[in-house]
């Protein structure tokens, strides 16, 4: 770190970290996209905790928010259609040492992914899973997503979406070994930075529901919440996600939540108006698979063959 | 009779012991092969394994028990006809009937207790068989095999495996100690009383058989000085995985593959690894891939359906140029097809199942020893060539057991992938050799390497691209990686003479049969040899050369081919085995082929009848030879 010490000596890292030591280069997201806001977010908390780029990795399936990694100039993994977090879990198995990032959107883990979210939220790694919600697959032009509300015209449903949609808060929250759940939106960069920060500090699978805006296909879709006074309500609490003054001057709503509260965080997640934002529930005691995985990794060559050798005796004729 | 009654010297033999599952047929067959291969002989077991996990008693489908062809010589394949079985119910003899497992003179050790059974029912089915298996020519020796366990356990149904495996050790001339030691080894964690109890009821079945069955046998020794382990293919693999220097096995339970993973289970995480049970195949080799790109080795064991799901990941590790091993245990297909029986039905799948080209290492073990050191070479052409290479084993491999040189293991095998290093900047994240395609991979946390991997076609700098020449050239350089390999490889070697009527190719764990009927055919006479094919992809080289020298060539395989002389296909029509398909592409020589999709391991006899049809008369083919020296000859003159 740069700065004062507790031992008030000056403790100056050879390697200062600024904001474009993390910049990927233009972001080709339409402009105007919910996206943008994100990516700034988590490049200032890299900054602000002043993580070596190279001790980075941004993972992401497929879809516009997939994108993500190739805006960061950290190391970086876009892999396929819904199967970011294998990948991600994979990356973390061996590499306690590595900060994940997890860029993925509604199609991408509530559908084509799904089976691996139910599973990821139960090995509960060491990540921060951002689910970048827009409500429609944008990058395949236009269509219905497992979070399109009812009525919403696409391109595979013209006369509206017929389905109920998925509610990805609720899933989470019935998953087994969820530890940490929280709510933001891509329009207010305060909370946005708070909730992604706060996630980040969390020990455990992170799950953090991004309300983001489409220009493109959903534009006007979050109008309601986002312009009317009382659209959102800040959870807050000693826990929560940290809200300040000039947070409170733009969301007048705001209730005390306790996060261990898993009754009261199902509750709030089935409520849209108005949307609950901040740390729904977090339990920081859940196991970390990690713990599993990570076993072993010190372990020396010779004791290996030593392993190894005592096996060839017991097959041995 | 006495127990020092002469023996007969056999250089062979092939024994079964048969039953309901349950009956611990295994265990005592596992325990004679041991037993054997300690006496020095070449042992090849084979499990007989029903579907279910608990099929009815007394059923025809139900017949659980194994194999164990042991002989005077190194033992490659199951062979043909069973010599000997030990049955503990008629029925179960049935199914092994069906599947041609027995010949006229075949002798039958069977438990006669349902001649008295309470059920009329039992009692006729039981003489019905009699009957029947007379017919057949076998013989058949009633034995009261349960009823003088009952002497020694209160559960003969459970102790009667280690009664018939000193059965066995009478009739085949075998030490008891060893035996003993073996029980003892096996029941160790069940206590004194159970190890005892065992070794009674084995001391106990070879005095029955020296007082009740005037079979004598001597099965000479015929290995060399050098150590042996004995092992099954997939402990083989498995051993390899770890002595390879895998840190992580990423899998999803899938028959006949997943016993890879019961064996790593226990000794894996001893060894410091991590044993990943994934929620779908899918996620196994995703999390595999994932490790792999972050710098530790890893890899995934699945079988056809298995493969099927994880095409995707496998052409993003092409694409991304991630190293990555996938042992494939290959089952009967298509679809769920034959899950616990053999086939060899996933070579143009490994080859080309994933869309676009996507070029990856294949090879294929032919022997159960092969199935560890494949493994080793894997990883390392994996890391070297920045592929995912797919080691194609197959149920036979996988539950075959067989002793092979004790490996030595190295030091070096274990060494990780991993670098921390800071990266050069100036080199970028796919900098391919334009000769080789080969490159050197950055990996998280070295500084200056920073790079994002994509599934998209990409530059050299891992930049998405979709100009016209990036494509082009990535497929290019990804392409180029296996003409490299393929020049480091050496021609594969002819078994027999270098040339002559006909050129038998096989590929995986066929290798023992072919051998021995093409062995048994030049016995006779025919100008045959035979070529056995490891590495697939890239195909070993020479192989056009080597073809021309044979009038004829063909594969012989376990997957499917239309038969030419009474199948729908003929001519254009013709789909052929897969191995000839590659072979017919590459050489354009008009390779033909022979093969079945029984679910069997292929069994010498079998392949001997089928290259006979290729063969000349041995007359005809003699007179050609003796023409074509006396030719050499005048020409040396």
């Amino acid at each position: 770190m740069f700065g004062l010490k507790d031992d008030w000596a000056f403790d100056v890292s050879p390697r200062y970290f600024t904001l474009e030591d993390f910049d990927g280069g233009v972001a080709r997201w339409c402009p105007a996209c919910g996206d943008h806001a994100v990516l700034q977010a988590v490049k200032r908390i890299c900054r602000d905790e002043q993580l070596p780029p190279e001790k980075v990795v941004a993972v992401s399936g497929i879809g516009c928010s997939s994108r993500f990694p190739h805006y960061m100039s950290t190391y970086g993994f876009h892999g396929l259609h819904g199967r970011a977090l294998p990948v991600a879990c994979g990356v973390k198995a061996r590499r306690p040492d590595l900060t994940v990032w997890v860029a993925t959107g509604d199609g991408d883990c509530c559908s084509i992914g799904a089976g691996h979210w139910i599973h990821a939220i139960r090995y509960n790694m060491n990540l921060v899973v951002m689910l970048f919600d827009n409500a429609v697959y944008g990058l395949t032009k236009n269509q219905t997503s497992p979070t399109s509300p009812v009525g919403l015209k696409t391109n595979t449903h013209p006369r509206g979406a017929w389905l109920p949609p998925l509610n990805p808060l609720s899933a989470t929250l019935g998953f087994t070994n969820v530890s940490f759940v929280a709510q933001t939106v891509d329009w207010n960069p305060i909370h946005l930075h708070a909730t992604l920060l706060r996630a980040y500090q969390h020990r455990g699978l992170s799950f953090v529901r991004i309300m983001q805006r489409c220009p493109t296909y959903t534009a006007g879709l979050f109008d309601d919440i986002q312009k009317k006074p009382d659209g959102m309500t800040l959870l807050s609490h000693a826990d929560g996600v940290p809200i300040d003054d000039a947070l409170r001057r733009i969301i007048k709503g705001e209730i005390e939540h306790d996060p261990s509260d898993l009754a009261k965080a199902r509750a709030l997640a089935e409520q849209g108006d108005p949307l609950p934002i901040g740390l729904l529930y977090c339990d920081p005691s859940r196991p970390c698979y990690e713990e599993y995985t990570n076993a072993g990794l010190d372990m020396k060559p010779e004791d290996k063959l030593a392993v190894l050798e005592r096996e060839l005796n017991r097959f041995a004729v | 009779m006495t127990t020092n009654s002469r023996r007969t010297r056999i250089d062979e033999q092939i024994v079964e012991i048969v039953s309901d599952s349950g009956e611990g047929a295994q265990k005592a067959g596992q325990s004679f092969g041991a037993v054997s291969a300690k006496m020095g002989n070449g042992v090849w077991t084979v499990e007989i394994i029903p579907a279910e996990i608990k099929p009815p008693a007394r059923s025809r489908a139900g017949a659980s028990g194994i194999r164990v062809r042991f002989g005077a010589r190194e033992m490659t394949n199951m062979g043909d006809e069973a010599d000997l079985v030990v049955a503990f119910n008629e029925q179960v003899l049935y199914g092994r009937i069906e599947q041609g497992a027995y010949r006229e003179g075949t002798v039958i050790l069977l438990e006669n207790k349902w001649a008295d059974d309470p059920q009329e029912p039992v009692r006729a089915q039981y003489a019905e068989a009699l009957v029947e298996f007379k017919k057949r020519g076998y013989v058949v020796h009633e034995l009261a095999l349960e009823k003088a366990c009952l002497e020694h356990t209160p559960t003969p149904r459970l102790g009667k495996n280690m009664f018939v495996l000193g059965m066995l050790c009478q009739i085949y001339g075998r030490d008891l100690k060893p035996a003993l030691d073996e029980v003892a080894m096996i029941f160790a964690r069940k206590g004194e009383d159970v190890v005892k109890r065992n070794q009674r009821l084995i001391e106990a079945g070879a005095a029955f058989a020296a007082e009740h069955i005037d079979l004598h046998y001597e099965v000479p020794a015929w290995q060399s000085e050098r150590a042996m382990v004995v092992m099954n293919g997939n402990q083989a693999a498995g051993l390899g995985i770890m002595a390879s220097g895998m840190e992580v096995l990423s899998m999803y339970p899938i028959t006949p593959a997943t016993s890879v993973s019961h064996y790593m289970a226990g000794v894996f995480a001893r060894m410091g690894g991590c044993l990943h049970q994934a929620e779908d195949e899918i996620a196994a080799i995703g999390f595999a891939i994932g490790s792999s790109y972050a710098g530790k080795t890893a890899c995934t064991v699945t079988s056809g359906p298995g493969l099927a799901l994880k095409t995707e990941f496998l052409g993003l590790a092409v694409m991304a140029e991630i190293p990555l091993v996938i042992v494939l245990v290959q089952r009967g297909g298509p679809s769920t097809g034959l899950p616990t029986k053999v086939e060899q039905g996933d070579l143009l799948a490994a080859l080309y199942g994933a869309p676009g080209d996507a070029p990856k290492v294949v090879l294929a073990p032919a022997t159960i020893e092969d199935c560890f050191h494949f493994v080793i070479t894997a990883r390392r052409l994996a890391e070297t060539f920045r592929t995912p290479v797919l080691v194609l084993t197959d149920a036979n491999l996988a539950t075959g057991v067989s002793p092979f040189p004790r490996p030595e293991l190295d030091a070096r095998w274990l060494a990780p992938p991993f670098d921390q290093a800071d990266w050069d900047e100036k080199v970028p994240p796919y900098d391919w050799d334009g000769e080789t395609g080969i490159s050197q991979r950055p990996i998280p946390g070295q500084k200056g390497g920073e790079y994002v991997l994509t599934g998209l076609a990409h530059t050299r700098q891992s930049k998405v691209a979709y100009d016209p020449e990036a494509n082009q050239l990535g497929c290019d350089m990804r392409s180029r990686k296996l003409a490299a390999l393929q020049k480091t490889l050496r021609p594969p070697t002819v078994n027999g003479d270098p040339e002559g009527d006909l050129l038998v190719v096989g590929w995986g764990s066929t290798l023992g049969a072919i051998t021995e009927a093409v062995d048994r055919a030049r016995g006779e006479g025919h100008r045959v040899s035979s070529l056995h094919l490891r590495v697939l992809s890239p195909l070993e080289p020479g192989l056009t050369e080597i073809f021309k020298r044979f009038k004829q060539v063909m594969t012989v395989e376990i997957n499917y081919s239309d038969d030419p002389i009474t199948g729908a296909g003929a001519g254009e029509q013709r789909r052929y085995a897969q191995l000839a398909w590659v072979l017919r592409s590459v050489t354009l020589a008009p390779v033909q082929c022979w093969s079945v999709v029984e679910g069997q391991p292929l069994q010498p006899a079998k392949i001997y009848n089928a290259i006979s049809r290729y063969l000349p008369p041995l007359g005809d083919s003699a007179r050609a030879a003796d023409k074509k020296s006396s030719e050499e000859a005048a020409c040396s003159a």
